[in-house]
């Protein structure tokens, strides 16, 4: 399905990346957004409030963080697609419901424009340091999708692909920027609406009384209906059968939580998505993802000039994480080095897949500005050793 | 691969981010060039100080930060305190000549071109326009951006109604700037 002219602001425009996330929501089809504005993310929902009248859809204001993130459930089972913007203090607040969108498989799009923490922080600097938040924060087994943006464009196209993969998937997507690419102003290119294409919610052609909400066929996402429109239906964040309704038992439990987990896991190869550079043949490969990676691309050049063979590895999306391809770098290569703006995060599951193959070099960063490419590149020339 | 690192200073409500904001759009859109636009963001508000830091390049930039700036555009005595040290040797300042006063600290090899930037947008009718001014004499003082790219620019980012004021204001600006580099030269 191609993207709905109305929500298409095509053009050239030299905007910041929380623009462009609002702009990229509103060309994928994204009508209702709740949220409680918190800095740096609240240009998002100040441009989406004062752009969705013209547009035709939504926007609440609500009192938390708790309510946000449920609201926005409320508006899928009525048909809407949606997200809520926030922050990681705004995030921790979010997590009981980000456990109820997992296992009531609610697609919709978590934005979490990270800045420095534990709990309020740094509230105007940056850091990437919810990246293990966002896979284990709420309890319970579930997956979820993750992308990385490094750029204000990026914040715009993969915004449009953070909505589709929700839908396709109906999982929590999680849209992982951070304060520099949401207030960094670059040139941002909107295409024409026909050249976006949009995921369409995947509505079931079944009757009431011959549909069960959570039946699956062999991809493991069950189709989805709206309120309103005849169906009986039950939705609850207990354990359920696949006519939605509780099951107290381990049979159920098995079914219901492993469907949860093959159904991302069984496409993982799908959800790679990943920019190389020079990673053939390479001693060092350099991971990264949003804004550091632009910031490692100047230590790996650097590194080049030196005479050094590197690689960069750039995750776009961070989860599920790329296991089979670090595996299968790590017997290729000596080192793997992973500059992140957090004490060491993503650098774990470099580790778990090198599996003692590689040498794994962690350039941690507690957040507040980015790596200086000068100790990103010492890590490349230690790691080279 | 030429880049250009841009340190715009000032108060809160002098304009300073649309300044930046301005030149960069100029240089992303108008001129066929990449550009970055940070801005200093704190608990600033009118009257306090304020920075935009605009990166202009031929490649892509991955770092967008501004340490040591090739042109700073200054509009407060405090914001010239704060970041003087941080012009390149060899480095272009620009400021507002009624409100800030040189000092020997300026970075041996660099060069100073002031302008009454605040008069002029006085004289113009509003005070509130000496961003602009400022603007345009960074199009007449560097070859960074093409004249036009910015003038194109100021007219697509000023309010609309005020289009005429902001186009008087840049181009007193740009000739002033102008008339001092062909002294200069």
């Amino acid at each position: 399905m191609k993207a709905d002219p109305k929500g298409v602001l095509t053009g050239a425009h030299f905007m910041d990346g929380d623009h462009a996330a609002c702009e990229g929501a509103l060309a994928a089809g994204c009508r209702f957004v709740a949220g409680y504005p918190i800095t740096p993310s609240t240009e998002v929902v100040e441009r989406f409030a004062a752009r969705i009248p013209l547009v035709g859809g939504m926007f609440i204001q609500m009192e938390d963080e708790i309510a946000s993130s449920i609201a926005i459930q409320g508006a899928v089972w009525g048909g809407a697609k949606v997200m809520t913007v926030t922050s990681g203090p705004g995030l921790s607040l979010m997590m009981e419901h980000i456990g109820l969108a997992a296992i009531t498989e609610c697609p919709c799009v978590f934005v979490d424009v990270q800045r420095g923490g534990p709990s309020t922080g740094l509230p105007t600097l940056p850091a990437q340091a919810d990246m293990m938040q966002v896979k284990w924060g709420s309890h319970g087994d579930y997956e979820i999708i993750a992308l990385a943006p490094n750029s204000p464009q990026e914040c715009f196209d993969l915004m449009i692909k953070a909505f589709n993969l929700a839908e396709r998937y109906r999982v929590p997507v999680f849209f992982m920027m951070d304060e520099v690419v949401g207030h960094m102003t670059e040139r941002v290119v909107i295409p024409e609406a026909a050249a976006i294409e949009v995921e369409e919610r995947r509505w079931t052609k079944k009757k009431p009384g011959e549909y069960k909400l959570y039946e699956t066929g062999p991809d493991l996402v069950p189709e989805m209906v709206m309120a309103g429109q005849g169906h009986r239906i039950h939705v609850t964040g207990l354990t359920h059968d696949e006519r939605g309704y509780p099951a107290m038992n381990p049979a159920a439990q098995e079914q219901l939580v492993e469907r949860l987990l093959n159904k991302i896991r069984e496409h993982n190869g799908d959800l790679v998505d990943v920019r190389e550079d020079g990673v053939e043949g390479a001693d060092v490969v350099v991971v990264s993802f949003g804004i550091t990676s632009r910031v490692a691309g100047h230590a790996v050049e650097a590194a080049r000039q030196q005479g050094l063979k590197v690689g960069h590895l750039r995750l776009v999306i961070c989860w599920p994480f790329p296991a089979q391809l670090i595996r299968e770098l790590s017997a290729k290569t000596k080192a793997f080095v992973v500059p992140e703006l957090n004490m060491g995060q993503m650098v774990l599951e470099v580790e778990r897949a090198a599996a003692g193959k590689a040498k794994v070099v962690s350039v941690p960063h507690a957040g507040g500005t980015v790596h200086e490419p000068e100790a990103i590149l010492a890590a490349i020339r230690e790691a080279g050793r | 691969m030429a880049k250009t690192e841009i340190r715009v200073g000032g108060l809160g409500g002098q304009g300073v981010i649309l300044c930046g904001s301005i030149i960069g759009k100029a240089a992303a859109l108008h001129d066929g060039k990449h550009a970055t636009l940070i801005q200093a963001f704190g608990p600033e508000a009118r009257g306090s100080a304020c920075s935009a830091q605009v990166t202009v390049s031929d490649a892509v930039i991955g770092y967008p930060y501004v340490k040591q700036a090739d042109i700073l555009i200054l509009m407060s005595p405090d914001a010239y305190q704060q970041f003087i040290p941080s012009l390149k040797p060899n480095g272009l300042l620009l400021y507002e000549s009624d409100l800030i006063k040189i000092g020997h600290d300026l970075p041996a090899g660099a060069r100073a071109l002031g302008i009454p930037a605040t008069r002029f947008a006085e004289e113009l009718g509003r005070r509130l326009v000496l961003n602009i001014v400022m603007t345009g004499f960074f199009a007449g003082t560097t070859d960074i951006v093409k004249a036009e790219a910015v003038e194109k620019s100021v007219l697509e980012s000023v309010p609309k109604g005020t289009e005429e004021l902001n186009l008087k204001a840049f181009r007193k600006g740009l000739e002033y700037g102008r008339s001092l580099a062909a002294k200069a030269a």
